[in-house]
C-alpha cells in the first residue's frame, strides 16, 4: 500500500533512468543518510563510533571493493587483504615523504597504487578462471605480505615493523592520530564512503560496468559482441582494488592507528569475501548489508550477556559468538543462496502488495 | 501462557540483576583484563589470565581489596587479535580502567598512542615497544620489570659467563613479527662491540609448526648457540626439530615468552637440556601463591586447575598482578584517596618499587629481583635468571643476571627519540 509506484509518472529519460526511480527509496535513502550524519554522531558515544560504525563503513567500502570483481566481473579473488594492505603502506609513505599534503588527498591517491598492483595480479585473470585464479589472487596474498615484512623502507625502519599514524589535521581539526575524536573520523569515513558508493554505482550502471556484467555471464559471448576482455577485466581489477587500497588507508589510518602486516592477512581476505558472498554477489547494498553482519552482529552478541546481567567468561562468550554467526551463516545460505540482498528485493516485492496481497 | 510468564519472567529477573551490577559498579578498582582464550596463542594466554584474575581475587578474598576498596577483574578476549584487542580497550576504557596489560605486542603498539590521550598508562610487562621504557618521552607507557633488549644483554651475558661469546657465532630464531624483531637492532649494535656474529633464522606466523627449513640452515650455519624469540605453537616445534638435528640443547636459550610449562610440556624428555629465561619465580612454593591457592583456586572462585597453579605463565600472570596492586596502592598513598583514576595509576606506577624487603611482605621472597621505576625509568630495571628442563619440569639454575643497563639504556633513549621524532604533536614529560 505504501511502497508503490502507481502515480508516479516519469516524464523524461533523465527521470526515468534515475538511480532511486522511486519516490519512497530516494525518502528511504534520504532517511538512513539523516541517521547516518547526524543521529549516529549525536547520540552515539565513542565506543559505537569507534568501534562499530567507522570499521563497519571501511569493511562496507572493502566489499563493495570486491564486489567489483567477484560479483560485477566474476573474477574470484582471495587477495583483498593485501590489496588494503597496499593501500595502508602506500598512505603511510605518501604520509612520510609528503608531510604538508592533505590527509584526505593522500588516502584517495593510495587507491592508485592498490589499483596499480591489482592490475600486475590480475593479468593472469586473461588466461584462466574460476578457482584457478583465484589461486593466483592468493600468491598475490602471500607475496604482498611477504613483501611487506621485508621491505623494511616500506615502515621506514621501524623497529617494531608497524606503521604508526601520525596525527593530521584539515581545516585544524585533528583527523589521524590518537587525539582527533571518534566523530570526526567518523565524518570523514562516511563522506569517503558515500562519495566512492556512489561512483561505484553510476560506474556499475554505465558502459564500463555493464561490460563486466557481460563477462561475468559469458565471457565468449561478450567477445564476440566487441567488449574487450583485456579492458573489462583490468578495468574490474583496477576499481576494485582502487577500493581496496583505500579501504585499507582509512582503516589504518582512521580506525586502527597503527598496524603490522597481520592486520592484512588472509584472514581479512576471507572476511570480506563472506561479506560480499552472504550479502549477496552483484549488489552494492548487499556489502553493507554483509559487513553490518560479519562485522557488526560478532560485537552484538559478544556484549549481550552483560546487558542482560548474566556474567559468562569472556572466552564463553567468544565461543558462543563464534556459534551462532556460524550457524547463522549457514542459515541464510540455505534460506537465500543469492544472499541478504535477494531477501531484502524479495521483502520489497511482498511489500508492494502488503497489506492486501489480492488486491 | 506459560510461554508468556517465563519470557516475562526472565526479563524482570534480567531487569533486576542489571539493576544490581550498575550499582555494584561505583564502588569497585576497575582493572580491565585483555586475555585470550581462545584462538592460536590460547596455550599461554590462559594461564596467564588466570594468575592475573586469580591475584587479585586473591586479595579481594584475603585483604578486602586494596585500601579498603575491592578490585574488579573484567576480562575480554582478544583472540591475540589487534583489532580485537582495540574493540576491547574502547569497550573497556569508558567504565573507570585503570591500567592495560595487553599481552600482545600488536596490541600495545596500538594502544601506545592512545595512553596519553585517554590518561591510561599501559603496563606493557616484558613485551612490546622497548623504547617504551623511556619516562620520558613515553609519560604513560611502562614496560616493568625490565625489556627485551635488557633481556638479550643478560642472555648474551649469560653465555659470555659459559664459554665466552668473543669469537662466538649466536644463531637467532625469531617469529617474524613485531615481537620477533625487536631485539634485531640490538644484536646489530652489540655484535662487533663484544665480538660475536649472529645470524637470523626467521619463522613466518603461518609456518610456525613448519620449521624444517630453517633448522636445515641452523645445520648448515653450525652456529655454537641458539637464542629463541618466540610464541605459542612456534617454541615446541623449535625444540622438537633442534633436538632432531642433534642441536646440544644446553646451548639453546629461549626469552621468556619460550620458556613456559606449555611449551615444553608437549616436547617431554627430548626437550630435556633447553634453557630458557625467565623473571617469574618458578613453582607454587611461595606464600602468597599458597594463599591464592587456598583462598581462590580451591575455593572454586578461578578458571585455573590446582595443579596449574604455579605454571611458568601462571606465575607470570600473578606477576602482573602484583606490579597493578603495588601501584595502585602507591597511587592511594600518594592522592590519598581511595578511588583512584587512570592517571593517578600512572603516577603511582612511577613510584613502583617492588624492593627484596617488599617481596618477602608480600609472600614473594625470592620470586624475582627487585624492581624500581622513576620519572625517567619506566622499565625498572628488573633481572631475569635462567632455567633449565629438566624433561619433566623446570628448574632455577643460575642467580639473577642483571643486564647491561650502561649499552642498552642509550640504545633505549636513541630509539625513543626516533619513534617520537616523526610524531610533531607528541607529548614526553621533564623529569627532575
Amino acid at each position: 500500500m505504501f511502497y508503490r509506484e502507481a502515480g508516479q509518472f516519469k516524464t523524461n529519460y533523465k527521470a526515468d533512468q534515475a538511480i532511486f526511480p522511486i519516490l519512497q527509496d530516494r525518502i528511504g535513502l534520504g532517511i538512513i543518510l539523516l541517521i547516518a550524519a547526524i543521529v549516529l554522531p549525536l547520540f552515539g558515544n565513542d565506543f559505537f563510533l569507534n568501534s562499530i560504525m567507522i570499521p563497519f563503513l571501511i569493511f562496507s567500502l572493502a566489499a563493495i571493493g570486491l564486489n567489483i570483481l567477484t560479483g560485477y566481473c566474476g573474477q574470484l579473488s582471495l587477495g583483498t587483504g593485501a590489496f588494503m594492505g597496499v593501500g595502508a603502506y602506500s598512505c603511510y609513505k605518501l604520509v612520510t615523504i609528503f608531510p604538508d599534503v592533505n590527509i584526505l588527498i593522500h588516502v584517495l591517491l593510495s587507491g592508485f597504487f592498490a589499483a596499480a598492483v591489482g592490475c600486475v595480479f590480475g593479468l593472469p585473470s586473461l588466461r584462466i578462471k574460476g578457482l584457478y585464479l583465484a589461486i593466483t589472487t592468493l600468491a598475490a596474498q602471500f607475496f604482498l605480505e611477504w613483501a611487506f615484512i621485508r621491505t623494511a623502507w616500506l615502515y621506514n625502519y621501524n623497529d617494531s615493523g608497524a606503521i604508526e599514524v601520525p596525527t593530521k589535521t584539515f581545516f585544524g581539526l585533528a583527523v589521524t592520530g590518537a587525539s582527533a575524536s571518534p566523530t570526526t573520523r567518523y565524518f570523514v569515513v562516511l563522506a569517503i564512503v558515500v562519495v566512492l558508493t556512489w561512483v561505484a554505482s553510476n560506474v556499475i550502471r554505465g558502459r564500463i560496468g555493464r561490460s563486466w556484467m557481460m563477462i561475468r555471464d559469458m565471457d565468449i559471448a561478450a567477445e564476440l559482441m566487441g567488449i574487450k576482455p583485456f579492458n573489462a577485466k583490468l578495468s574490474a581489477f583496477a576499481m576494485s582494488s582502487y577500493y581496496c587500497g583505500v579501504a585499507g588507508a582509512l582503516m589504518v589510518f582512521m580506525w586502527l592507528g597503527a598496524a603490522e602486516v597481520e592486520s592484512f592477512n588472509i584472514n581479512v581476505s576471507f572476511q570480506i569475501l563472506f561479506m560480499v558472498i552472504i550479502g549477496g554477489m552483484g549488489s552494492l547494498i548487499g556489502c553493507f548489508m554483509g559487513a553490518a553482519l560479519i562485522f557488526i552482529l560478532p560485537i552484538t552478541i559478544r556484549a549481550a550477556p552483560e546487558l542482560f546481567g548474566l556474567n559468562i567468561g569472556a572466552a564463553t562468550a567468544e565461543h558462543i559468538t563464534q556459534l551462532i554467526i556460524g550457524s547463522l551463516i549457514i542459515l541464510f545460505l540455505i534460506v537465500e543462496p543469492h544472499g541478504l540482498a535477494r531477501l531484502w528485493q524479495i521483502a520489497k516485492e511482498k511489500l508492494r502488495n502488503w497489506p492486501f496481497p489480492y488486491g | 501462557m506459560r510461554l508468556k510468564s517465563l519470557v516475562l519472567g526472565v526479563a524482570a529477573t534480567a531487569i533486576a540483576v542489571t539493576g544490581t551490577l550498575v550499582t555494584a559498579h561505583a564502588e569497585e578498582l576497575y582493572v580491565p583484563s585483555l586475555s585470550y582464550r581462545t584462538g592460536p596463542f590460547a596455550g599461554g594466554g590462559i594461564p596467564f589470565a588466570n594468575g592475573f584474575a586469580d591475584y587479585l581475587n586473591m586479595l579481594n578474598e584475603r585483604d578486602g581489596g586494596i585500601g579498603g576498596v575491592k578490585i574488579k577483574v573484567e576480562e575480554c578476549e582478544t583472540g591475540y587479535n589487534a583489532q580485537k584487542g582495540v574493540e576491547c580497550y574502547e569497550a573497556t576504557k569508558g567504565k573507570g580502567a585503570l591500567v592495560y596489560n595487553p599481552l600482545s605486542t600488536g596490541i600495545t603498539l596500538q594502544l601506545i598512542p592512545k595512553a596519553p590521550v585517554d590518561q591510561i598508562p599501559v603496563l606493557s610487562m616484558g613485551y612490546g615497544l622497548s623504547a617504551a621504557g623511556v619516562g620520558k618521552s613515553f609519560p604513560y607507557t611502562f614496560t616493568y620489570p625490565t625489556g627485551y633488549w635488557s633481556q638479550m644483554s643478560s642472555i648474551l651475558k649469560y653465555i659470555d659467563a659459559n664459554g665466552g661469546l668473543k669469537g662466538k657465532k649466536i644463531g637467532f630464531i625469531y617469529l617474524d613479527a613485531g615481537y620477533g624483531r625487536e631485539p634485531i637492532p640490538l644484536l646489530d649494535k652489540l655484535a662487533p662491540k663484544l665480538g660475536f656474529e649472529w645470524v637470523g633464522f626467521p619463522v613466518a606466523g603461518k609456518d610456525m609448526q613448519n620449521q624444517g627449513s630453517q633448522w636445515l640452515n641452523v645445520r648448515k650455519e653450525r652456529p655454537d648457540w641458539m637464542i629463541m624469540w618466540g610464541w605459542g605453537a612456534m617454541n615446541a616445534t623449535a625444540v622438537k626439530e633442534a633436538a632432531k638435528i642433534r642441536f646440544p640443547l644446553d646451548r639453546f636459550i629461549g626469552n621468556w615468552w619460550a620458556g613456559a610449562h606449555a611449551d615444553l610440556d608437549p616436547v617431554g624428555a627430548a626437550g630435556k637440556g633447553y634453557l630458557a629465561a625467565n623473571f617469574s619465580g618458578v613453582g607454587a612454593d611461595y606464600p602468597a601463591l599458597q594463599d591464592v591457592k587456598k583462598l581462590v583456586v580451591d575455593a572454586g572462585k578461578s578458571q585455573t586447575a590446582p595443579d596449574k597453579v604455579g605454571d611458568v605463565l601462571y606465575n607470570r600472570g600473578l606477576f602482573n598482578a602484583v606490579i597493578v596492586a603495588e601501584a595502585i596502592k602507591a597511587a592511594q598513598e600518594k592522592t590519598g584517596k581511595k578511588m583512584i583514576t587512570g592517571a593517578d595509576m600512572r603516577d603511582g606506577l612511577e613510584l613502583f618499587d617492588l624492593s627484596e624487603v617488599r617481596l618477602k611482605e608480600l609472600g614473594l621472597g625470592g620470586f624475582t629481583g627487585p624492581v624500581k621505576g622513576s620519572c625517567a625509568d619506566h622499565e625498572g630495571g628488573g633481572s631475569v635468571f635462567i632455567q633449565q628442563w629438566d624433561g619433566s619440569d623446570w628448574k632455577r639454575t643460575t642467580d639473577l643476571i642483571a643486564p647491561m643497563t650502561d649499552v642498552v639504556r642509550p640504545l633505549l633513549e636513541e630509539a625513543a627519540a626516533k619513534y617520537t621524532s616523526d610524531k610533531p604533536g607528541w607529548k614526553g614529560q621533564e623529569c627532575g
